[in-house]
Formats: structure tokens, C-alpha cells, sequence
């Protein structure tokens, strides 16, 4: 919709390729070049594919066997080897630059800027649900500025799902469990659609939702304005459309999976993520080992952490990204750091998705903090982490050093997040799903458990903005 | 070499494997390879027919972009026992269990397979293999995909484990039969034969053999892994329980993507006996398909994660799995140029199989073209999990394997049955196959390059026209491949009595009468000579062969 024809030639040839090819739109600022190598791996295909049939078939018309059979034939010549190398070596290195290509694309394609705004993206079956740091969320839309590179942090609350906008020409899955990441950078305002493109179930083919991309002053506005609904005044929505009607496009969820999820999910709170990540950390635990100061303790200090390079013990460094932040959640024994003691339980099917987004905020926002100490504690200095936000941190309180960390690691609900056990033929399983969310996981809800009854987004807390 | 057998006329005057006993018994429980492979081939085409169903099922619902003939979860669970069908019950032991457990002795000079119990075991396995899967099926089937991909396969409503034990079972029975190939091509060879004059389709059905032996207890791993995890919920692929689903997707492929070279090595074996004997000449580079075939067996184990270039892999990984899918495509390349380069200056006639042969090659080559242009990783990104994806493996799978079936069903059946079938309707039902082809799969490439992804229920009404075009082609298709099969039902009772040699082939298992006697040759044939010579005639070649 927004790659008309230009006045270059390059640009209507690039417009002939597209149709010819049946490709959607070029909105991302990827999508043209990844397309140029698309028209010229696919036209040395047909080409190639059609010259061996072509020369086969010339081939039998010449050399057809006129009359009866000989007896026997002399002299059929074998392909000398050199040829055959040759050919095959050149072959190869047409297949290498392509790779060649392919690859610093992708390279590109996977790296996202260092500017970019960041949306997390937690997905279920079968709907996509956005929150940004910065207070808001949305279900099955996704509102974004243009002009502005924008990551996305998915994650699953179920089985695999995989993010798809054919506009955009990215595709990424997401997982249960762990953060994966895709990056884009819209160049119009428009709409694009989004598929799930990794078979999920029953509702598969009616997860979708969209990407609203807003010029960068509607966007601002639509921040402003604290609602994901009826607020942009561009783009001529109806407030509280149904979703197969928002921004006027046929796009977008079908009607019966909406009402729902609308019900199920207040489409918009202004929550800071980064309180409540720093609510969730405490209730959770990870202060009494972590602190936000930089001080030693129990375990490697919050502040400074993100983007730092952690040395490993056994050798080795890694950087401490959204990826690593979260394995070390989940999987707390993969890769220790150097100097401290592995007694971190796994929050795995402690921390709902949406908790340990919240998490990964409160530690990102804390990069600048000073005081993390490049030669880590040793495992015994533990002192009061006396800046520690949260909680007072009660010595009496503080576990053994050595084994019998504080939340032992339950094992969460079988269940958990897993579809309902009845199939349905037309989906949303709000019902069953909701009546054994992640609460009975958490076997501690302390006090500040705003979301205690909403079990489907429990990091956004029905409170007021601050 | 010591005693050359003189001409020894009369093994014409055996009755044939066919004749030389009859009644259901006899069949039932014979150890003859000839009559295991006819079993076999009746079971595959049996399952390839239903797959076939179950696919038309799926086309037809396709029609309109909401409900047509279904609903949502029986297509879930169509389009699983279709992939489920067509890989383990039809493509994986296709060519290899029928024409190889017919040919491969035959083409050693050999009187049967080394181990004869052990193939009809093979036979009454995959039987029992298949009768489980279809009981799982008709007891409420799954809606995983043949993927089976955790941790859905954990959460599904339906029930995974019947057919996960099914496909097990069909495991045990690949692996039955790869040894026993395996240990045929070894032992079993005559006098003469070596690894340089060696049939190439037996090279083709041994390299298939080595990658059932060694890549199926992979999948019978992972597939007993998932079924454990459903049932049980051990969790090994379930996050929320601590385990991993990407290393299932990690298992998954290391038996899959090998698996696609177990269903297409043994269709470039067909086509290179096809091929020479049509042209009547010699192979043009025998070395370069023998070492492409090992090739193809070797590299292929190590390309699995161009699967997964969006399962959250890292770049690194990425660029690795790519280069060497480039390098297990170059083979395959090899073996085209060798095809094609067989035909030059050669003394061709055009016969159904040859005919099969040309939609094979466009079909291959554009399949095996577009899965490199997939291992190039920013063309993924946009096209996997797409129709791209559906339409690039449809290529290799139906383009690649069910052609060259279908070629191998044509050029052999006169050696099986002593029959000729009518040659206008094969080359009409060839064209037709070609045309339905096109038709259904080259719409999806466009499917994929629009963005509709696979396993649809239902898609936006934007791509409605090229599915119905999809369809059609479908159908045609469908009809196309009834009527050449037809046409060889229609001759195996009515069709005039075949020659010995129909096609003047030098191949090795021309030499003995069609269809052959039950113990191939009355003495052990002396094989030091290439099938693939056309500098002798039939007769010189009999007499060198020893065979009369």
C-alpha cells in the first residue's frame, strides 16, 4: 500500500518483481533489499530449472532414434571430470554468494539497533499481547512510531508461536520459557498483519493481530493519552472497535476470538514496568540475594548488570542481555557467575512471562547504577544491602549459604498455560485456562498482589498511575 | 573366475515366482524378496492412495476461505495423518521396500536377500506398524502435524501416543530392512561385481540403507521422548516442567532432514537405470554418481538446523547450517548433470517412464533450487512456515519421490508381472501428473511469497485465488495418477505378455526372464561387466553374464 511505483526505473522494475511475485508490500526498511536478493535467487531457479529441462528436451528431439534400434551403440562420450568440476564448482559458488548474502541480511536482520524502542510481546494461544516499559499494553494490537527501530522481546505463555508480519518480511518464533528477539523499522504509517505462523492448535489460523504503525507525534500521543483505545485521532478509529474493523483495513483477528479476550485482558493500564518489576522481585525473593546498589551479597548485584560482560565460572564471559538475564532465571545453573556459590533455585514456572519481563526492565534500568564491583564478592561478605528498594531486608531472614535456597523449586502445575483439556472447535479457552493461572504457582503471594484475580495479566496490577 | 559357466540354456523353462506357487498361504509366508517386494508395493500404493485422500480432503476444505467440507480440529487432524501417511507409510519405504527388495538381489546376480526371514519380519512390522497408526488415527487420531513439535505435541487435547507407537513400529521396520540391504550388497554380490560396476540404483538403495540404520533411532528416541512426555508428563521438551522444546525441534530434524535423502536417494536411483536404458547408452560419469550418492548419505546428516533459523538459534549457528546446506545441494547438482549429460548423443526413445523422467527433472531441479534459495537465511526469515515451505518440500517429495515411483512402477512392471501395459495412456497419465503438478504446487511458492502460512484453517480472503488454483490442480492431479495406475491394473490381466527385455536394457536384472524365476538365475551369473555397456548386444552380454 505504500510502495507505489516511483519515478525511478529501479523502483519499476522493483514494482514489477513484487506483483510478479506476489509479494505483500515493502513496509520495513528491510524488506526492499532482502527482496532484491529474493528476485535474484528465485529468477536463477526458474532460469536453472528451465535451461536443464529445456536442454534435456533438445537433447531427446536430436538424438531420437530414428527407425529400428542398433544393436549396440559405440562411442556415447563420458563427461570428462574437469567439466564436471567445473560445473559443479561454479555451481557452488553461485549457491556461496547467495549464502554470503543470505547471511549478512539475517545477520542484520537478527542485530537490532542500539536506539530501538523496545515491546514485549508475550504470546497464547491464540492471541498476542504487547507491553511496553513505559506504562502501556495492548492485546492483538500493536501500536509503534515510525521512523524509529523497534525490538521486540517475545515470549510464550504456552506452546510455540511465531510472530509473522509478511509486510515486514520478519518472522520469529516465540517460546515458552525464554526471551527471543526481532527488530524492525516501519517507514509509513499504515497497518500490517500479523500471522502466527507456528501451528499452535486448534485456533491457529485466527491468531492475528496488527501492527499500527503512527507518524511519531500520533504515537506520542496515543502514549499520552494512556489507552490503547480510541485515543489516536488520525488514524479515524472507532474507540472499542472490533478488532476486524480497527484502522479500516481488512486485517486483523476474527470477531470471535475478541470479545474475550477483551474482557479477559483490560486492554490498557499505565503500569511502569520497572515498578513493577521491582514489586515482583521482592515479593519473589530475588532481593534477599540480589541487590539494586551494587553491593555484594549472596548473589551478583542488579545495578550495572545489563549489557555487562559476566565472567563465567569454568571460564568464559557472557553478556548479560535479556537472553542471558532470563536463562539465569530459568535455568540458574547453566552458566553461574564467577565467584558465586550455585544455589539460585530455577523460577521456572514461578515467574509468569509477563513478571519476568518486568524484571528484565527493573534490571535494564538500573545499568547506569554505579557500584558494581568488577572482582565479585566473595560468597560470605553478605552485609545488609541497605539501598535495596523494596522490603527492608531482615537479617534473621537470610537463608543458609549453601544449600536450602528460600523458594525451593517447586514444581509448578503441570498445566500451567497448557490449552484446555476439552477440544474447541471454536476457540479461546478463557474459561478453563483462567481457572488455574499462574496463582497456583506462586505459593507466595504476598501482600502486594494486585493481580491475585487476574490471573492472565498479573504485571499489570489494576492501580493508578502514579 | 575359475570355471566359467558354460552357456547353460534352459532356466526360461522355470515357472516364474509367481507361478511357481500359488494360494493365499503362499504368499503370506514366503521368503522370496520378489514376492515380499510385491507386497510391499501393493501396502505402499494401498497407503499412498489414502494419503492421496486425505490430501484432496484438505485442497477441497482450502476452497473457501472459512469452513467448506470441515471443521477446525478434523482439519488439524487431517493434515497430520496426511504428512503422518505419506512420509512413514508411503515415502520412506516407497521405492526402496518394493523395487529394492525386488531388484537389489537380482542386480547382485544374487538368489535372494541375505537375511529372507528377516525381510518378511520387515514386511509383517510395517504392518503392524501401520495397523497401530491407523488404529490411533481412527480412534481420534492427533492434531500435532507430523512434526510432532513439543510442547504442543505435550499439550494437545488429542492423543499422541498410539500413533507415536505406530511410527516407532514402522522405525523398527526401516531399520530391519536397511540391514538387511546392507548386508546383501556386501556379501551377496557374484562373481565379477564390485563396488565400480555395481548397479547405481544399488548404490542408491545402500546409501538409503546406511541413513535408515543410522538416523531412525533418532526419531524412535525423540518420538518415544514425546510420547513418554505426553503421557506421563516427565517434561522433557515441557518448559513449564524444565524441559526444553527446542531440542526436540534439535532431534526432530537430525532424523528428518536425513529422512528426505532415505525418500529421494532411491528416486535418483530409478532414474538413473531409467535414463541409460531409454538412451541407450552408457552412464555418462559413473564415479560421480556413485560419490555423490555417499555424498548426499554423509553431508546430509549435518544441515538439520536450516529448520530452525527462527526457533531463536544464534547467527553463528545459523551461517554453519547454511554453508553446509549448500554443500549437500551441489551433489545432488552432480547427479543432474549426469542425467541430462546421459542423454547426449544418445539413441533415445521416448516411453512412459522416460516421459516420467522430464517432469522429474524440471521438478527436482526447481525443488532442490528453492530449497538452497531456502538455506539462504534472510529468504527464510520471510518464507519458512509458510506455503513457500509446503510448496518447496512438495517439490522434492511428490515432484522428486512419487514421479520417480511412478517412472519405477512403469519401467519395472513388465519385469514383475510379464506384462505390457498400454503406452499411450501411461505417456497421457505422465503429462497429466506433470500438468496437475504444476498446477497445485507452484501456486503455493506464490502462497508463501504472499505470506499465508501453512497449517491454515482458515486465511484471509485475499489469498483465495490462488488456492482455488491450487485445487484444481490438485484434482487434476488426483484423476492423473488413478488413471495411470488404472491403466497398469488394466494390464496386469489384459495386457499382452512382455519380452524378457522390453526396453533392450543391459541392466542386470534384465538378464533373467520376466518375471524371473523364483530363484533369479539356475547358476550363479559371473558379473564382471558394466550395466550401463551398450557396446555389447543382449545377446553378448547373456553369454558373458553366463545366463544362456
Amino acid at each position: 500500500m505504500n510502495s507505489a511505483p516511483g519515478p525511478s526505473r529501479e523502483m519499476a522494475v522493483n514494482e514489477l518483481f513484487r506483483r510478479v511475485l506476489f509479494l505483500p508490500p515493502q513496509s520495513s526498511t528491510m524488506a526492499p533489499e532482502i527482496d532484491h536478493l529474493h528476485y535474484f535467487v528465485i529468477s536463477t531457479t526458474m532460469a536453472g530449472a528451465a535451461a536443464v529441462g529445456l536442454l534435456a528436451i533438445y537433447w531427446v528431439v536430436k538424438y531420437r532414434a530414428r527407425g529400428s534400434l542398433p544393436s549396440r551403440t559405440e562411442g556415447a562420450p563420458t563427461t570428462p571430470a574437469w567439466f564436471e568440476l567445473m560445473l559443479a564448482g561454479g555451481l557452488l559458488s553461485l549457491f556461496c554468494v547467495w549464502w554470503f548474502i543470505g547471511y549478512m541480511q539475517y545477520v542484520r536482520l537478527r542485530v537490532p539497533p542500539a536506539n530501538a524502542l523496545d515491546v514485549y510481546v508475550s504470546a497464547k494461544q491464540w492471541m498476542w499481547k504487547f507491553a511496553y516499559p513505559d506504562g502501556q499494553s495492548s492485546i492483538a494490537s500493536l501500536y509503534i512510531p515510525t521512523a524509529r527501530p523497534v525490538r521486540l522481546l517475545l515470549t510464550s505463555r504456552d506452546v510455540i508461536h511465531s510472530f509473522f508480519v509478511p509486510d515486514f518480511r520478519i518472522k520469529q518464533d516465540a517460546l515458552p520459557g525464554r526471551y527471543t528477539t526481532a527488530w524492525f523499522e516501519v517507514k509509513e504509517p499504515g497497518t500490517h498483519q500479523v500471522l502466527c505462523a507456528e501451528y499452535c492448535g486448534t485456533g491457529h489460523s485466527v491468531m492475528r493481530a496488527q501492527v499500527v504503525a503512527l507518524d511519531p507525534s500520533d504515537y506520542a500521543r496515543w502514549l499520552a493519552a494512556g489507552n490503547s483505545t480510541g485515543v489516536v485521532g488520525g488514524l479515524g478509529e472507532e474507540p472499542r472497535a472490533p478488532l476486524a474493523q480497527v484502522g479500516g483495513v481488512a486485517l486483523a483477528g476474527p470477531p470471535d476470538v475478541d470479545p474475550a479476550s477483551e474482557e479477559e485482558f483490560p486492554a490498557a493500564h499505565l503500569v511502569d514496568l520497572v515498578r513493577v518489576g521491582t514489586e515482583a522481585a521482592a515479593q519473589q525473593g530475588c532481593l534477599r540475594c540480589h541487590t539494586l546498589d551494587g553491593a555484594p551479597h549472596i548473589g551478583p548485584s542488579w545495578a550495572g548488570l545489563y549489557l555487562d560482560r559476566v565472567p563465567l565460572a569454568g571460564g568464559g564471559t557472557a553478556v548479560a542481555d535479556e537472553a542471558y538475564l532470563t536463562e539465569s532465571m530459568m535455568d540458574p545453573l547453566a552458566k553461574i557467575h564467577a565467584g558465586y556459590a550455585p544455589v539460585m533455585p530455577s523460577y521456572h514456572g514461578l515467574l509468569s512471562p509477563a513478571e519476568t519481563a518486568a524484571i528484565l526492565e527493573l534490571i535494564k534500568s538500573l545499568r547506569d547504577v554505579p557500584g558494581r564491583t568488577s572482582p565479585p564478592a566473595p560468597v560470605r561478605a553478605a552485609t545488609s544491602p541497605a539501598g535495596a528498594i523494596g522490603r527492608p531486608y531482615p537479617p534473621a531472614e537470610e537463608p543458609p549459604l549453601v544449600a536450602a535456597p528460600t523458594h525451593a523449586p517447586m514444581p509448578p502445575p503441570v498445566e500451567q498455560g497448557l490449552p484446555p483439556p476439552g477440544l474447541q472447535p471454536n476457540p479461546l479457552p478463557a474459561g478453563p485456562i483462567e481457572a488455574r493461572g499462574p496463582e497456583g504457582a506462586r505459593h507466595v503471594v504476598p501482600s502486594a498482589s494486585a493481580d491475585g484475580g487476574r490471573s492472565q495479566s498479573p504485571s499489570h496490577p489494576e492501580e493508578p498511575t502514579p | 573366475m575359475t570355471a566359467p559357466a558354460e552357456a547353460v540354456p534352459a532356466p526360461l523353462e522355470a515357472p516364474s515366482y509367481l507361478q511357481v506357487e500359488s494360494g493365499l498361504w503362499s504368499w503370506l509366508n514366503t521368503r522370496d524378496h520378489k514376492r515380499i517386494g510385491v507386497m510391499f508395493l501393493a501396502t505402499v500404493t494401498g497407503m499412498f492412495l489414502i494419503g492421496g485422500c486425505f490430501a484432496l480432503a484438505l485442497r477441497t476444505e482450502l476452497l473457501t476461505p472459512n469452513r467448506t467440507i470441515m471443521d477446525a480440529t478434523t482439519y488439524d487432524r487431517m493434515f497430520t495423518l496426511h504428512g503422518v501417511t505419506m512420509v512413514w507409510l508411503f515415502l520412506v519405504p516407497s521405492i526402496p521396500t518394493s523395487f529394492g527388495n525386488f531388484l537389489l538381489p537380482i542386480q547382485l546376480g544374487a538368489r535372494d536377500l541375505a537375511f529372507p526371514k528377516l525381510n518378511l519380519m520387515s514386511f509383517y512390522t510395517f504392518v503392524l506398524g501401520a495397523a497401530i497408526t491407523f488404529g490411533g488415527m481412527i480412534a481420534g487420531g492427533t492434531d500435532t502435524g507430523w512434526t510432532f513439535y513439543a510442547p504442543y505435541a505435550d499439550a494437545t487435547p488429542t492423543d499422541v501416543v498410539p500413533v507415536v507407537i505406530g511410527i516407532f513400529t514402522l522405525g523398527m521396520s526401516s531399520i530391519f530392512s536397511g540391514v538387511n540391504f546392507i548386508a546383501t550388497t556386501h556379501l551377496m554380490r557374484a562373481r565379477g561385481l564390485g563396488w565400480s560396476n555395481l548397479p547405481l540404483f544399488v548404490w542408491t538403495i545402500y546409501g538409503t540403507s546406511v541413513i535408515m540404520v543410522l538416523a531412525t533411532p533418532v526419531l524412535g528416541m525423540a518420538l518415544a521422548l514425546v510420547g513418554l512426555d505426553h503421557a506421563l508428563h516427565l517434561g522433557i521438551f515441557n518448559p513449564a516442567v524444565g524441559g526444553d522444546p527446542v531440542l526436540f525441534q534439535h532431534i526432530f530434524w537430525f532424523y528428518s532432514h536425513p529422512a528426505v535423502y532415505i525418500m529421494i536417494l532411491p528416486a535418483m536411483g530409478v532414474v538413473i537405470e531409467v535414463v541409460p536404458t531409454f538412451a541407450h547408452r552408457r552412464v555418462s560419469s559413473y564415479v560421480a554418481v556413485a560419490v555423490s550418492t555417499v555424498g548426499i548419505a554423509f553431508v546430509g546428516f549435518l544441515t538439520w538446523g536450516h529448520h530452525m533459523f527462527v526457533s531463536g538459534m544464534s547467527t553463528f549457528d545459523a551461517g554453519v547450517f547454511g554453508i553446509m546446506s549448500m554443500f549437500v545441494a551441489i551433489f545432488s547438482a552432480i547427479k543432474v548433470f549426469t542425467w541430462v549429460g546421459t542423454l547426449y548423443r544418445g539413441h533415445i526413445q521416448v516411453r512412459t517412464p522416460l516421459v516420467y523422467f522430464f517432469g522429474f527433472l524440471f521438478l527436482f531441479v526447481f525443488g532442490g533450487m528453492t530449497g538452497v534459495a531456502l538455506a539462504t537465511q534472510a529468504l527464510d526469515v520471510h518464507w519458512t512456515d509458510t506455503y513457500f515451505v509446503v510448496a518447496h518440500f512438495h517439490f522434492i517429495m511428490v515432484g522428486g519421490s512419487v514421479t520417480a515411483f511412478l517412472a519405477a512402477l512403469h519401467y519395472w512392471f513388465p519385469k514383475m508381472f510379464g506384462r505390457l501395459y498400454d503406452e499411450r495412456v501411461g505417456m497421457l497419465s505422465a503429462t497429466a501428473v506433470f500438468i496437475g503438478f504444476v498446477l497445485t504446487f507452484l501456486t503455493q511458492f506464490l502462497l508463501g511469497n504472499m505470506g499465508m502460512p501453512r497449517r491454515y484453517y482458515s486465511y484471509p480472503p485475499r489469498f483465495q485465488f490462488l488456492h482455488v488454483l491450487s485445487t484444481g490442480g490438485a484434482w487434476l492431479l488426483g484423476g492423473a495418477v488413478l488413471l495411470a495406475l488404472g491403466n497398469l491394473l488394466v494390464a496386469l490381466r489384459w495386457g499382452e505378455k512382455a519380452p524378457p527385455n522390453p526396453w533392450h536394457s543391459r541392466g542386470f536384472e534384465w538378464l533373467v526372464s520376466s518375471p524371473p524365476p523364483k530363484h533369479n538365475f539356475s547358476t550363479t551369473p559371473r558379473l564382471d561387466f558394466s550395466p550401463y555397456d551398450y557396446s555389447m548386444t543382449e545377446e553378448e552380454a547373456r553369454e558373458r553374464a553366463g545366463v544362456g
